[in-house]
């Protein structure tokens, strides 16, 4: 099964390279990682989709708590929460394609933010269904390069990650 | 600074080995009132300074120059941090200005050490230094103890900077769990209520949290036996009655017996490592599992486990101590006692020739011992032999490598324990193949007049090896035959240490008496029966009741 952890980390040189070692030295398996900065100067969040049973999230978590850089780990997977990621795609799309990409775009609520002779980027924002969704029509007319941001998340309601 | 650092750290010894990046700091240490002790080689400043963590309990501190002198640390840093061990390693590192563009003699130490040790620092400037050091000795020495390195720039060295040390320091990542879970703590008591063929199963943690003598209390109070992991030794005295030995792929028949038929077992300070546990999906089947450990990730890593006990083992087990009454296991202790008479550990093989076997040689290190002897020993079948032979009756007092095995931990680790325990005698058991990975130290404790008694083992093969060439690979015996090797004699003579030759019983003996009897460092070379194995044995992935028995008792 595939869980969403969300890591707070003080923001310390090294401190990503701990935690990706600590997945390779394990071999527990990331699908996914997003970094980025916090409310909280100095605390950066990382959000890591990784691929595990529950016996091996738990290690995964015990592990990852014994980094002293690392302040808080959550894991989203077992709450409600709000997970999406963005993808770039740059498709092929000749002067006669472009009115049906365009159609599938918009029925995605995605955006073309590029446009030239023999192709277009488009952006789209979603969860996996819908980014796998978006990628299956777009291959139709052939696409030659994707490139995405990794998973965030954040739990429904009120309640936040923070660190303390 | 750093000196000063280290004073109000407590810090009275440093190990190491100089060179360029470290000269400001050296030159520091030349009227400095901080003791250093020079070692011939890096590795032996981290063994050495293990050897003294382990037996002091403060961390163990260790200088080396940056590149080559950073990358010698790094087995004993990987040893150290498999066993749990506080140091602190101050490396020197190249000029700031200089790092990363390949620099002579830059390595990336940080990046390197990373994944052995509990943190690590490359500090920017003078002004870190306080808080960094503050927090690498609060870091070694607390929780689960291990090795923090900082590895400072030539230039830092250099600066000026505002010394306001404190040695309380608050890490936002960091907090340590202590006390146990109450409610776990009464399910546990009531486990062990309810058992009948209860164990208690020990490890390193035990003695990293001087929890001995809370052990012995309890173990005699609840009448259950005790079973003591290689880096458990001396958390129960080895002649102590509820003693079972060691478990595992050289433990005895009895504590392997025991953790199969075992309707509890109580782990305190142990990982489950698989030499232990032998085949996982056999192991200890009949059992609840209560775990204590300071390291949740130890608890259910291996093992499944009934109840997690999270917290210092000895504050767990005063809890426990606390509320515990004398348990039923008289009808249990009757059965383990049936068990060791018939399975004694095998004192060697049959022996028409005489030669002198290497069990003899630790059964007479052990007798004529008193029980505030330190043993370091090295890695390989003399090891085995040392834990299975020799009854340790205090903790701190058995050295040896368990997590990474290191061949030539022994010797500098008896280095730091001489040092560490002026008045207790030090032994070093090793072995001619590990002796000679560290052998160079013959002048550091010859230089340092410094008495201990240097047991090797000489088997004229790298024996632990061989043993498995032996059983599992049809006696092919592939490169360990140990031709080559040096008159271990003549060696230590040259250094200018006296040195014995022990082939027989009676020579043995006479050399173990003359050698403790000697003041300054004595090596006795004891040539024994090359062919002999170490028995019982567990082959490896077995279950741990599967056992090959071998040799006379
Ligand atoms: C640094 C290192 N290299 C290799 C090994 C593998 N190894 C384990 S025991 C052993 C033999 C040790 O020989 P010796 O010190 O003579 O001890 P003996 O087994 O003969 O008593 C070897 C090579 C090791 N543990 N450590
Ligand atoms: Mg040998």
């Amino acid at each position: 099964m595939k869980h969403i952890l969300a890591i707070l980390v003080e923001n310390k040189p090294g401190a990503l390279t701990r935690i990706s070692g600590l997945f390779s030295r394990r071999g527990f398996n990331i699908d996914n990682i997003a970094v980025g900065e916090t409310i909280t100067p100095g605390i950066a969040r990382m959000t890591i989709t990784v691929e595990g049973s529950e016996t091996v999230i738990e290690q995964v978590i015990k592990q990852l708590h014994k980094l002293v850089n690392v302040i808080k780990v959550s894991n989203l997977s077992n709450e409600p929460a709000v997970t999406r990621e963005l993808m770039l795609i740059k498709v092929r799309a000749e002067t006669g394609s472009r009115s049906d990409i365009q159609q599938i775009v918009e029925t995605f609520r995605g955006k073309v933010v590029d446009v030239s002779p023999d192709s277009m980027i488009i952006e789209v924002t979603g969860n996996d269904d819908k980014l796998e969704a978006i990628k299956l029509l777009l291959d139709n007319f052939g696409i030659k390069e994707i490139v995405r941001t990794g998973k965030v998340a954040l739990l429904r309601g009120s309640r936040v990650t923070r660190e303390a | 600074m750093i000196l000063a650092a280290l004073e109000k750290e407590g810090v009275e010894l440093v190990f190491g080995f100089p060179g360029g990046a470290v000269l400001p700091l050296y030159d520091t240490l030349y009227d400095a009132p901080l003791k250093h002790l020079l070692v011939r080689h890096e590795q032996a400043a981290v063994h050495a300074a293990d050897g003294y963590a382990r037996v002091t309990g403060k961390p163990g501190v260790v200088f080396a120059t940056s590149g080559p002198g950073a990358t010698n640390l790094v087995t004993g840093i990987a040893n150290a941090y498999m066993d749990s061990v506080p140091l602190v390693l101050i490396t020197g590192q190249v000029a700031s200005q200089f790092i990363g563009t390949d620099a002579f003699q830059e390595a990336d130490i940080t990046g390197i050490t990373l994944p052995i040790t509990k943190h690590n620092y490359l500090v920017k400037s003078a002004e870190e230094l306080p808080g960094i050091l503050s927090e690498a000795f609060y870091i070694a020495s607390s929780g689960r103890r291990g090795p923090v390195l900082i590895d400072i720039p030539k230039d830092v060295f250099d600066q000026e900077a505002y010394f306001d040390y404190n040695t309380e320091c608050h890490i936002p990542g960091y907090n340590p769990t202590y006390t146990g879970h109450a409610g776990q703590i009464s399910r546990a008591v009531k486990a062990i209520r309810d058992a009948r063929r209860p164990v208690i199963f020990g490890g390193g943690g035990l003695i990293r949290s001087g929890a001995s003598s809370v052990l012995r209390q309890l173990a005699e109070k609840a009448r259950i036996p005790v079973i003591l992991s290689l880096m458990g030794l001396g958390a129960y005295p080895g002649d102590g009655e509820l003693f079972l030995g060691m478990p595992g792929m050289h433990g005895s028949v009895t504590a392997n017996y025991a953790l199969t038929e075992a309707d509890l077992i109580v782990a305190t300070g142990v990982r489950f490592d698989d030499r232990v546990t032998g085949k996982l999906e056999t192991f200890a089947q009949n059992a609840k599992i209560i775990h204590i450990d300071i390291d949740p990730a130890e608890i259910g890593k291996n093992v499944v486990i009934d109840i997690p006990i999270v917290g210092d083992v000895r504050q767990v087990l005063e809890e426990l101590l606390r509320k515990l009454k004398p348990g039923h296991t008289a009808k249990w202790l009757k059965q383990i006692e049936t068990w060791q008479n018939k399975y004694p550990i095998p004192i060697g093989s049959s022996n028409p020739g005489g030669a002198l076997k290497p069990q003899f040689v630790i059964r007479e290190l052990s007798r004529l011992s008193d029980e505030d002897t330190i043993v370091a020993t090295d890695v390989g079948q003399h090891q085995m032999w040392s834990a299975q032979h020799f009854a340790v009756r205090k903790p701190n007092a058995f050295l040896t490598s368990g997590g990474l095995g290191t061949m030539g931990y022994g010797f500098p680790a008896a280095i730091g324990a001489r040092l560490a325990a002026p008045e207790n005698r030090v032994i070093c058991i090793t072995g001619d193949g590990s002796f000679q990975m560290n052998i160079q130290e013959l002048a550091t404790v010859v230089n340092n007049k410094l008495d201990m008694t240097i047991a090797l083992i000489n088997n004229g093969s790298l024996g632990m090896v061989r043993q498995w060439q032996d059983i599992f690979f049809d006696k092919r015996y592939s490169h360990t035959t140990l031709k080559g090797s040096p008159d271990f004699v003549k060696v230590a003579e040259a250094y200018g240490a006296r040195a014995l030759r022990a082939t027989t019983n009676e020579e043995a003996t006479a050399a173990i008496e003359e050698a403790f009897a000697t003041k300054g460092p004595v090596l006795i070379d004891f040539v024994v029966d090359p062919e002999e194995n170490v028995y019982p044995m567990v082959a490896p992935n077995r279950p741990i009741n599967e056992i090959i028995t071998g040799g006379d008792y």
